[in-house]
């Protein structure tokens, strides 16, 4: 399962940062979104991978870690607002100026605060 | 438990969501409620640090569950000091805001603005390391909306650019914290710090990446080179009062750096030793270099000011990067006085455009502007606090570094790069000052025009902005004149940071307190164990 785990992170992040470095802000945004999967999974797997346990403290063990639990529907959560924003932000960009290329040119940067 | 210490976060956490809701569409109601918040933050902030002097690590357990089992705020000099910056910084910056009219310009500014706050004095308070993460995300999911804060289609773009480096780096700040946690089973700061120091010797490596993530994360949010790409385009395009509030958000990555790597992973750590300082040292050496010459290469106003706050944050670095008491008293004297030294000069160059009209930040000759001898000396006297020259504190600041750096094995180095960046960055001032101020008259002898804004447009009504901008200047100055107890006391901050034992002790007091067998009992997996000294 350990393989398993590890490999479908793997895959998920090498998927995510070549979405990233895309020029585009439609593919940049699905990037951002598998690389937060991706983290997700990471994270739970930080509190070592457990099968049919309940995530509370017993007396005696076994028990599988709760905190990473508690940390991944943090993460989830700040991941699900922040893509919403960047959606929004990606959209606004290209209403506003007619291209979604995330690059800008010079000449872009001497038109600032007109 | 001294409540105060939840005040810096609570205060703005409050004040925000009423903005929104009670007063949305008051400006003036806005203005007072944040005004009067953040003023009430400088004296909170001043308190707290009157507090910290007497160098008792104060410790707030959040609903009261004690560490490190629940969240804990942390209340030292160096925190004390950093929220103290802070709101001192944002006080100078919403009386410009209002002074200027930014906060009509587009919506919900001054709630933005408290919850930017918020996030930057929950990111200094905060002794656990997941908090960091999400004061970090607070603070720029607020930084994001000020960012583009009055809209524009370049100003949107390069938000664009801002929020996906940033979500990167948040990213890339839980693979981080994962690493750790899954190493050391805690991501409270303090507990983290015990746990590493006795991590068996088959973890190290694991530890070892789990460090650089970090260091790298903190990197990003200090814009170190190379990955400082994304603040050149940020600052040039952000209103110029939220660049110069964002002055202090790189401070946050180097005050990360600093805690984590001071307490963390101190440089006697077995596990990682001297890696982190090895690796910071010739970025920060590179950051500075670049930083210097883009100021010289830039062709507007604001990326030239956004390049020197690359080149400061290179020399903050370099001082950070030495890992010595000694670096550490320069750095946070460098630290303290190039935030103002930024958020000045964003000020000035927001006063300049303002009466630029047409030619805007660009640094070609223009016609004088209205107040042009007035405008000039403030700008000169930000851009000789930023390069470094007497009387103002960057050159003590500079002096400070280039001290604690003689013993280092790269001293030759640090001190060529300093110094030579120094004049650079003295030549690109000089040139845009010149260009803009002096050269202005030539262009009113040839084409026989009076000054810009007597053409019939609207003169802005600042002596609010003046005052905010000549009260950030201020603190330069009292930066340097007040510089022996200013350097007093960050001696003792910088031993205090040095020898963390008394932070651990009083952030684990519950842990170590107690006998062993009673956490036993409650079904706790012994956290206590070896940690009796």
């Amino acid at each position: 399962m350990e393989a398993l785990v590890a490999i479908s992170i793997g895959t998920l992040t090498a998927s995510a940062i070549y979405l990233i470095l895309r020029q585009r802000t439609f593919a940049v945004v699905l990037g951002m979104t598998l690389v937060s999967y991706a983290v997700n999974v990471f994270l739970f797997a930080s509190g070592r991978l457990a099968v049919n346990l309940p995530p509370v403290l017993l007396e005696p063990a076994p028990y599988t870690d709760p905190l990473p639990q508690a940390l991944v529907l943090t993460a989830i959560v700040i991941a699900f607002g922040m893509t919403a924003v960047v959606v929004m932000l990606a959209l606004g960009a290209f209403l506003e100026s007619g291209t979604d290329k995330i690059d800008m040119k010079d000449d872009d940067n001497a038109e600032a605060k007109r | 438990m001294n409540h105060l210490i939840l005040a810096p976060v609570i205060l703005p956490a409050l004040i925000a969501p009423l903005i929104v809701l009670a007063m949305r569409f008051d400006v003036t109601l806005q203005r007072v409620f944040s005004t009067a918040a953040t003023a009430a933050l400088v004296i909170i902030s001043a308190v707290l640090l009157w507090q910290s002097s007497t160098g008792a690590v104060q410790v707030y357990e959040l609903g009261n569950w004690p560490a490190p089992f629940g969240i804990v705020l942390v209340l030292d000099r160096l925190s004390a000091l950093m929220v103290a910056i802070t709101n001192l910084l944002a006080l100078g910056v919403v009386l410009y805001v209002i002074g200027s009219n930014w906060d009509t310009r587009g919506w919900h500014f001054h709630a933005l603005f408290q919850f930017q706050l918020m996030g930057i004095n929950g990111a200094f308070l905060t002794g656990d390391a997941f908090n960091l993460f999400v004061f970090f995300e607070v603070l720029l999911i607020a930084s994001y909306g000020l960012m583009i804060h009055a809209g524009g289609a370049v100003r949107l773009r390069a938000g664009v650019q801002y929020v996906v480096f940033n979500l990167a780096g948040s990213t890339l700040f839980l693979f981080a914290l994962g690493t750790l946690y899954g190493m050391t089973g805690t991501l409270n700061m303090a507990d983290l710090a015990v746990r590493i120091a006795e991590l068996p010797e088959g973890d190290q490596a694991l530890l070892r990446v789990g460090g650089m993530l970090l260091l790298i994360v903190f990197a990003v949010k200090a814009a170190l080179v190379p990955i400082h790409f994304w603040l050149p385009n940020t600052y040039a395009n952000a209103p110029a009062p939220v660049a110069a509030l964002f002055a202090i958000m790189t401070k946050v990555g180097a005050y990360s750096i600093l805690r984590m790597y001071t307490m963390v992973f101190p440089p006697d750590t077995a596990a990682t030793g001297t890696l982190f300082g090895d690796w910071l040292m010739p970025a920060a050496v590179a950051t500075t270099i670049v930083g210097m010459v883009g100021v010289l290469g830039a062709a507007t106003l604001s990326r030239m000011i956004a390049f020197s706050v690359i080149g400061s944050v290179g020399t903050l670095l370099i001082a950070i990067a030495l890992f010595t008491p000694q670096g550490t008293i320069a750095a946070l004297y460098y630290m303290v006085h190039s935030t103002f030294a930024a958020a000045a000069l964003f000020l000035v160059a927001d006063l300049v455009q303002d009466r630029r009209g047409k030619w805007g930040g660009d640094l070609t000759a223009a016609p004088p502007i209205v107040g042009n001898g007035l405008i000039a000396a403030l700008f000169f006297t930000a851009a000789i606090g930023m390069v470094g020259m007497p009387p103002l504190s960057g050159f003590l600041g500079k002096l400070l570094v280039l001290d604690a750096a003689r013993d280092h094995g790269q001293m030759a180095l640090i001190w060529t790069t300093i110094i030579v960046t120094s004049l650079i960055a003295i030549v690109g001032m000089a040139r845009a000052g010149s260009v803009l101020f002096w050269k202005a008259h030539a262009v009113t002898a040839e084409g026989g025009g009076a000054t810009l804004a007597a053409g019939g447009d609207e003169v802005p009504q600042n002596a609010l902005a003046l005052t905010a901008t000549f009260g950030i200047l201020s603190t330069m100055v009292l930066l340097s004149a007040l510089a022996l107890p200013i350097t007093g006391f960050l001696e003792d901050t910088a031993a205090q940071l040095h020898d963390p034992q008394d932070y651990i002790r009083a952030v684990l007091h519950a842990v170590q307190d107690a006998p062993a067998d009673a956490l036993g009992d409650a079904g706790v997996d012994a956290p206590a164990e070896g940690r009796a000294d």
